[in-house]
């Protein structure tokens, strides 16, 4: 009784507590109810989609449910000498119930892969199974080819039984399960996968690097001079920014190929003889060049907004305390600079990473990236399960890139310039 | 940056030559830019300066690409104009609508899981291009909206809103709440409290998360790629298509016309930018 009269009441005679409460609660509601059509168009769709891409990357349904029965027969055996006659008996008639869909083709196809020459004895089995008698499934079968009487055949369509693989991923970075179940790697001449996810490291390291070292100088020189010539030379930095990705990367290919006006510099001041110009694209010299100019803005913008707002006095602070300018620079002006850099070096390391136009143009075949890999399964092997499993790879990549840019400088220091 | 008087030689020395790397920065920034704007001129078919040129010779000029550009034979790129101003022109009233209604709530400090929400919202800007392209376009497909102009409008809304949230969120930060509620508390309602009070004021902010948005979608190809059918083709296709194919001046002539949009673009972010400045100037 003496707490209730304590408490401090509205005019209504509600407690005031719970009055602002419920003001409060109705404008988290107001404020989610704006944010809402937002939220749910990116989450239905985009962010779905993305998950939608993890479950295709690990499905491996098909198989599981075109031998239903064989796989509900090979349940019970244990996979090291050549299965029961349930199992010959119910893959034929699984076999049997695929030819008449007219579907066994894709099973020759995906079994094959598991299984080298696989394809081949299936084949053969649906010409001869016509004649089959009744029965005895396992000697019939076992005559049509020697390999059906070879027990990693069937082991090999044990293999497929689960609904979900993590096949895909393995084959991203060059490995596979082989019969033993065991994860291996792929023979050395044909490990192309790890060849691009190391490229496409060392383009984004480097494409990074080189933005950085040109960029920091011009960004100082714009925070420092008077704001009438800095707007004039913000221009040469603003201009490329909104200027066309295919624009740039067209006068690129211009300046860059063999009669193209670089070559015909090189040649004028003797660096390399008319016969003999260099390949400047078409390989990694050409992706470099390119992406680096094209991705330049991006470093330059969040350091300029860094740069800007560091006072000039503390140099002179600096060198009256009697740092030489070097010292002063060094000590005092490069550590201030620290959240621009990161800034723009997570910006173009993010960027260059997942780059694909440049690299696709100017970047033949030694100088294209991951996302070129990825967008030649989407659109010519349609192997979209794939796709997805290397796409899901480098996202991971990237989102391990921003952990570490959140741990060392914190991500609320990304500025759009 | 004139270095005062007292200044040693050798900084003297390293000065200059630190002013001379940032003018080959400069250089190599802006000057392949200009390379187009000749070439598309040129008289002849080949990419690279003839010597009628070089000598500036007039018959080595000619407006032949331009002519192409327009009146050509199969001419793809009216279709692709055509589409590039419709997609990217809803694509930003989209992105606009969407992202400034949600980044008015997102600056209210009532909104519940902030960081949650903000990070999902920006997702498509941080997610490399090509996984959002495969993402949106198995999307795309499930609906049936792969190969529509409505496909593509909304994928480069996913594309574009983060801008605007950014950008509105920026202007919002430094908005002064006050005069809302006194619109409210002087009889007005939200809707109209929104449209004549805060509007007018994050303006600025909006068309500039817009100018984003429109040139992202303007400018867009990894995700066109995966969603475009014959009859969606853009410019950015067109020109991909053509890059890839053969280098004609045409391009170069198309090229040009962008370089040209892109200084419009650039004057109106920029007198938009000094007027914000002014503004946020007269406030202090």
């Amino acid at each position: 009784m003496s707490s209730e009269t304590q408490k401090i009441l509205t005019t209504d005679g509600i407690p005031l507590e719970e009055s602002l409460k419920k003001a409060e609660k109705k404008n988290k509601i107001k404020a989610f109810l704006l944010v809402a059509p937002l939220l749910l168009f990116i989450i239905i769709t985009y962010i779905f989609p993305i998950g939608e891409m993890f479950t295709r990357s690990i499905d491996d349904r098909m198989v599981t449910n075109m031998l239903p029965k064989t796989f509900k027969a090979m349940e019970t055996w244990d996979g090291k000498e050549l299965p029961s006659e349930e199992v010959f008996a119910s893959f034929l008639s699984d076999y049997r119930a695929l030819a008449e869909k007219k579907e066994h083709g894709k099973l020759g196809q995906r079994l094959n892969k598991e299984k080298n020459g696989f394809n081949t004895i299936l084949k053969k089995l649906f010409r001869k199974m016509k004649k089959f008698e009744e029965g005895n499934a396992k000697e019939q079968i076992m005559a049509i080819h020697k390999r059906f009487r070879d027990v990693k055949y069937w082991q090999a369509i044990k293999r497929t039984a689960p609904p979900y693989t993590m096949g895909k991923y393995l084959k991203g970075m060059d490995m596979y399960l082989n019969e033993d179940n065991k994860i291996v790697q792929v023979e050395e001449d044909r490990r192309i996968h790890r060849i691009l996810w190391l490229r496409t490291l060392e383009v984004a390291f480097f494409v990074t690097l080189f933005c950085f070292l040109m960029g920091y100088p011009i960004a100082h020189l714009l925070a420092t001079l008077p704001m009438k010539y800095s707007n004039l030379l913000m221009i040469c930095v603003l201009l490329p920014f909104w200027t066309s990705l295919l624009v740039r990367t067209a006068s690129w290919m211009i300046l860059l190929q063999q009669q193209g006006i670089v070559n015909d510099f090189f040649v004028w001041i003797g660096l390399v003889t008319d016969d003999n110009r260099p390949e400047m694209m078409y390989n990694k010299t050409g992706t470099y060049v390119a992406m680096t100019q094209i991705l330049l803005p991006f470093m330059v913008l969040p350091l300029y907004s860094v740069m800007k707002t560091i006072s000039p006095s503390l140099m002179r602070a600096g060198k009256s305390l009697g740092g030489t300018p070097f010292v002063a620079f060094w000590k005092v002006y490069f550590p201030l600079t620290v959240p621009g850099i990161g800034a723009g070096c997570l910006l173009v390391f993010i960027l260059a990473i997942g780059y694909y136009i440049t690299p696709a143009l100017v970047g033949g075949a030694s100088g294209t990236l991951i996302s070129n890999q990825i967008a030649y399964h989407m659109k010519a092997t349609l192997d979209w399960s794939f796709a997805s499993a290397m796409g899901l790879m480098l996202l991971t990549g990237v989102l391990v890139v921003y952990w570490i840019y959140n741990k060392l400088v914190g991500i609320d220091n990304i500025k759009l310039g | 940056m004139a270095l005062p008087k007292y200044t040693e030689p050798h900084y003297r020395i390293w000065h200059y030559v630190y002013l001379f790397i940032c003018a080959c920065v400069f250089f190599f920034l802006i000057a392949p830019l200009f390379v187009i704007f000749p070439l598309s001129f040129n008289a002849e078919e080949f990419l690279v300066f003839s010597d009628g040129m070089k000598r500036l010779d007039p018959e080595a000029f000619s407006l032949r690409w331009y002519e192409d550009m327009i009146y050509g034979t199969k001419n793809p790129w009216g279709l692709a104009a055509k589409n590039s101003f419709i997609i990217a022109i809803f694509a930003t009233l989209g992105s606009i609508i969407l992202g400034t209604v949600a980044a008015l709530g997102l600056s209210s400090r009532h909104m519940p899981f902030k960081g949650l929400i903000m990070a999902t919202l920006i997702s498509p800007m941080i997610v490399p291009l090509i996984i959002s392209g495969v993402a949106i376009f198995f999307f795309m497909a499930k609906v049936g909206l792969a190969a529509t102009h409505l496909g593509i409008i909304l994928a480069h809304i996913i594309l574009g809103t983060p801008f605007v949230v950014i950008t509105v969120t920026a202007t919002l930060s430094g908005f002064d709440h006050s005069v809302t509620r006194a619109a409210s508390s002087l009889g007005s309602d939200p809707v109209n409290t929104f449209l004549k009070i805060t509007l007018p004021l994050i303006l600025p902010g909006v068309i500039s998360g817009g100018l984003f948005a429109f040139v992202t979608s303007f400018d867009e190809v990894v995700v066109v790629l995966f969603l475009a059918g014959l009859d969606n083709t853009t410019i950015p296709i067109q020109m991909w298509t053509g890059l890839r194919e053969q280098l004609s001046p045409t391009i170069l002539a198309v090229a040009t016309c962008l370089i040209v949009l892109s200084v419009l673009i650039l004057v109106t972010a920029e007198l938009l930018r000094r007027r914000t400045e002014r503004l946020r100037g007269i406030n202090r």
